[in-house]
């Protein structure tokens, strides 16, 4: 380009974080049922989120998937369809036929979700990089029993206790500078690399990547009431003292 | 001004209504215009603790509904005339609380009263929910036992997310942590939680212990708020936090083991 005049338009590579669906029902209503029951808490987190739809567990004997019925299913659920993956030819048609993409992420391997159920659909880890933008929230006043505080895109940083009963969600990091006694879950998208931190280790659940671990009221023994950080290696969610 | 307390806790029987009707009488036994407001619809008990349950003819629920002015439903105390209460209705549901309903009658309170005070149901209800509301102050009732704390962190919760003030975006509602029922030798020996580890869990200031005494019961039995009677140690701890309340030090009695006289060690009571 040699003079740098107006542009309408520019086209630029970016990697995206996206959350993935996957399905084992090719049955719209069952998905819809398992969406509003077993999945509504979780869905929650994904509120106006692009998804993948990933075909690959789907069998031939399952029927045909209405690709454009579940299409108009997820946005009912406040989610963005934007593609399928792991398609038959067929499906693909059908895929592009709705004005989804067809997307060749396949090559990722799954993360393994520990104790986890595998007969619903979930969703699991990240198929690219991480997103652009990690806003940080900040949260000042104590977070109570029964409360919930989700930092969409980013990391959680909490300047008060967390209590037994309440939940704090990142899909980046969680800072808490003070004792947490609740629930954290951290890269909630599947961000593996994700960490928690505390000033004093009384928590309920440990959750980074969907990989989580529950601690009984005198655990672990060494680090209880101790400032600690937690973090994945491979799937094994471990926690160690801070400094 | 005049101010809006609530008297709450989420867990029920912990001392809610005991509390309201004590902390009302010690305002009104100091010189301050207050009323009583009963929320427990269904199970009034206020009125009874109060000694006025014969008094009763119209209530909260009748004045949101028109059927009858404020004047005609508040009962005025025997024993202090700066003291009201309005009793709640026995028989309506909880639907008759709108926020409307019940915001037009604090309105019409504020004008002639200094304090107003609301005994909350349990729970998380309509009836709960509607009693906070409107709060500038809430005192946070709780017995020294993990389910009790655990609640009044929920409740503690909802005060700071579903109240007028945290809607209209003003100043957060003050908080007063009120622990009742508290037994020093079952707390000595383990079996309930200590004053501090209840506020290390909630994180608010502490104004007031009421020790777990039989005056108590014999005290709404009789239909005269326990704070009235200042022989006993419930009593005084009433007064005690009646007093810090307006501001006054006080320090913290009752949270030691009672020391038991000459007679009673000699006679082994
Ligand atoms: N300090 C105390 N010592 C002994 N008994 C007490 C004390 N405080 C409250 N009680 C008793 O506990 C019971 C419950 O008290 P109260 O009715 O005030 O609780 P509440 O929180 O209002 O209950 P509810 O949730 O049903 O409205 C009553 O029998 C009361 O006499
Ligand atoms: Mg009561």
């Amino acid at each position: 380009m040699t003079s740098d005049t107006h542009r309408a338009v520019e086209i630029k590579g970016s990697m995206f974080t996206l959350p993935v669906l996957r399905l084992y029902s090719a049955d719209v209503q069952e998905i819809g049922e398992t969406l509003s029951q077993q999945l509504a808490k979780h869905l929650a987190f994904f509120e106006n989120a692009p998804v993948v739809v990933d075909l690959e567990h789907l069998r031939d004997d399952d029927g045909v998937l209405e690709l454009s019925t579940l299409a108009t299913l997820l946005r009912c659920h406040q989610l963005v369809p934007v593609g399928i993956r792991h398609g038959t030819e067929m499906q693909n048609a059908a895929a592009i036929a709705a004005g989804l993409a067809v997307l060749k992420g396949g090559a990722v391997p799954t993360a393994v979700t520990k104790k986890q159920t595998e007969e619903s659909p979930r969703v699991e880890a990240p198929v690219l990089a991480q997103a652009v933008t990690r806003p940080t929230r900040v949260v000042r006043q104590p977070v109570r029993s029964g409360q919930q505080i989700y930092a969409q895109g980013g990391d959680l940083i909490v300047m008060a206790q967390v209590n037994a009963g309440a939940e704090v969600i990142a899909d980046g990091n969680i800072h808490i500078y003070a004792p947490l006694r609740g629930r954290a879950m951290a890269g909630v998208l599947g961000d593996e690399s994700a960490r928690i931190f505390t000033q004093s280790m009384e928590a309920e659940l440990l959750a980074i990547a969907g990989n989580y671990q529950v601690y009984e009221a005198s655990q672990p023994a060494t680090l209880r009431g101790k400032p600690v950080q937690a973090y994945l290696e491979g799937t094994q969610l471990l926690v160690a003292p801070l400094l | 001004m005049s101010k809006v307390i609530v008297v709450t806790s989420g867990k029920g029987g912990v001392g809610k209504t005991t509390t309201s009707a004590s902390f009302s009488t010690g305002l009104a036994m100091r010189g301050h215009k207050t009323v009583v407001i009963d929320f427990d619809v269904g199970l009034r008990n206020l009125d009874l603790i109060m000694g006025c349950e014969r008094r009763v003819v119209y209530d909260f629920v009748n004045v949101i509904n028109g059927e009858a002015t404020l004047k005609q439903a508040l009962i005025r105390d025997k024993a202090y005339d700066n003291l009201y209460i309005l009793p709640a209705s026995q028989t309506r549901d909880k639907d008759a609380f709108s926020k409307e309903g019940v915001g037009k009658v604090i309105d019409e309170l504020k004008e002639s009263f200094d304090f107003i005070v609301c005994d909350s149901p349990a729970g998380i209800e309509r009836g709960a929910l509607m009693a906070l509301y409107f709060a500038d102050e809430a005192l946070i009732v709780t017995n020294p036992e993990v389910s009790s704390v655990r609640d009044s962190d929920r409740i503690l919760g909802i005060l700071s997310a579903k109240s007028k003030r945290a809607e209209d975006g003003l100043d957060p509602i003050k908080e007063h942590l009120v622990v009742t029922r508290y037994s020093p030798s079952r707390v000595e020996s383990g079996e309930m939680l200590s004053i501090d580890d209840i506020q290390e869990l909630l994180g608010i200031k502490l104004l007031g212990i009421i020790p777990e005494s039989p005056a108590v019961l014999q005290a709404s039995n009789s239909g005269v708020p326990v704070v009235r009677d200042d022989d006993s140690n419930s009593g005084q701890a009433y007064q005690d936090l009646v007093a810090r309340f307006l501001g006054e030090e006080r320090p913290m009695r009752f949270m030691g083991p009672e020391k038991k006289g000459f007679l009673q060690r000699l006679f082994g009571t």
